[in-house]
């Protein structure tokens, strides 16, 4: 049981009259990578959210989540008129130590090395996201939350990401993300289809 | 208070002032916003200084009150849209804490700068000079609670789409005894009378919203994401 990160019992989601999920549970051990899949509107990010602890209104049955976890939604948590070191340095989640050096680290992980001290609106949407991934170089939460990872980055992007998402189940911890994407980790995957659980 | 939590607090402190700081029209627009309804009672009112006079604590507590207004609602807009808010929600510090950070950056963007600037309108507005220091520390004060007030109906409708009207009927009313406090504060002063009670009870408003307002700032801002 100790290796359990996350267990969701019974759960059914509601978004205004419309019921998207039912009797849906879930346990996410150590080591594990867990793709949510279903077509648009199926409730992947509506179950992701639920799961980190946001967008409680219309959530029913019981969720068990450590303290401490990642959570990467769509919307990047960035600011624009901040540089890439900045935008880490004082991250809302309270988790990203004032440590310049594992930040420049992190940013030299996603390929944006030169552009430490660049305000983040002069970079490409690309480069945004990867600000915001970067999140994952420094992260220490053994359970991470991700909302569509691999949107809006190139096939470089996704390849490092790839890998560091394999390494961060090769530590001990667990990733699960909705994504649209084809499998990119073979067997090492478990495809949750939400479809099954669709109200 | 535990260091983390006080690094991370002055972090979340720090980023709003640079942000705020990166965008000048945030900090330029209720000053604008001051200076132009100001002069516009000069105009409206006839150029009789004493007439002038008589107005002048009632004219700047209201013009300081709508400007903190204006800005008020959007507090918490550009951290909702985002993400940012989300963020803070998930984080292990308390969220009643972390929005007084963000208050308090906000309040000294705004309410002190506007503290700071008021001397020049009210000499505009032919305030007696011995009035001017009580209406600086009474907008100093004053300014704070309007801010921590205007957070809380800021946090209640940051998800709703056109939230104004809302948010001004919300936060209004609670708005008026703060301004009573301030006007009669000043007014004391400027008639050579004792503005130390009024002083007092702007400070007694601040300090119970110091305690109660992030409380209800924080319920508010869940009360929005999980909708």
């Amino acid at each position: 049981m100790a290796d359990i990160l996350l267990g969701a019992r019974d759960v059914a989601i509601e978004r205004g009259y419309r019921c998207l999920l039912k009797g849906l549970s879930l346990d996410v051990e150590r080591g594990q990578l867990v793709q949510l899949a279903g077509a648009n509107g199926v409730g992947k990010t509506s179950l992701l959210r639920a799961l980190a602890g946001l967008g409680r209104f219309g959530v029913t049955g019981h969720i068990a989540r450590p303290q401490a976890l990642l959570y990467l939604g769509h919307l990047p948590s960035t600011k624009p008129t901040l540089t890439p070191v900045e935008n880490l340095r004082w991250h809302p989640s309270g988790r990203v130590a004032e440590d310049d050096q594992a930040i420049v680290a992190a940013l030299a992980a996603v390929s944006l090395t030169g552009y430490e001290e660049t305000p983040i609106h002069h970079l490409s949407a690309g480069q945004q996201r990867r600000v915001a991934l970067a999140r994952l170089w420094l992260s220490t939460e053994p359970l991470w939350l991700l909302d569509e990872p691999f949107t809006a980055i190139d096939v470089l992007g996704a390849a490092l990401l790839e890998a560091r998402l394999v390494e961060h189940a090769d530590q001990g911890g667990a990733v699960v993300f909705t994504s649209h994407q084809p499998n990119r980790f073979g067997d090492r995957l478990q495809v949750l289809d939400l479809t099954q659980y669709a109200a | 208070m535990p260091p983390d939590l006080w690094q991370f607090l002055w972090g979340q402190m720090r980023r709003q002032l640079r942000v705020g700081m990166s965008k000048p029209g945030e900090v330029l627009n209720p000053l604008l916003f001051f200076v132009m309804v100001v002069t516009l009672f000069p105009i409206g009112l006839g150029p009789n200084p004493e007439r002038l006079a008589l107005l002048a604590p009632g004219i700047l507590w209201v013009v300081a009150l709508l400007s903190n207004l204006t800005v008020s609602g959007r507090l918490f807009a550009a951290d909702f849209e985002d993400g940012s808010l989300e963020q803070l929600a998930l984080a292990s510090h308390p969220l009643a804490l972390t929005a007084l950070s963000q208050v308090v950056a906000h309040w000294l963007l705004s309410g002190v700068t506007l503290t700071l600037a008021s001397p020049l309108f009210a000499v505009m507005l032919n305030l007696p000079v011995q009035a001017i220091p009580v209406l600086m520390a009474s907008l100093l004060l004053g300014s704070f609670s309007l801010s921590l007030v205007g957070a809380i109906g800021a946090a209640l409708t940051v998800g709703i789409r056109r939230g104004g009207l809302l948010l001004s009927l919300l936060i209004i009313p609670l708005y008026v005894p703060i301004l009573v406090f301030g006007v009669s504060a000043v007014s004391e002063a400027a008639n050579v009378g004792d503005p130390m009670r009024w002083l007092a009870l702007l400070g007694a408003f601040a300090a119970g919203g110091i305690v109660l307002a992030p409380l209800a700032i924080a319920a508010g801002l869940r009360i929005s994401l999980d909708s």
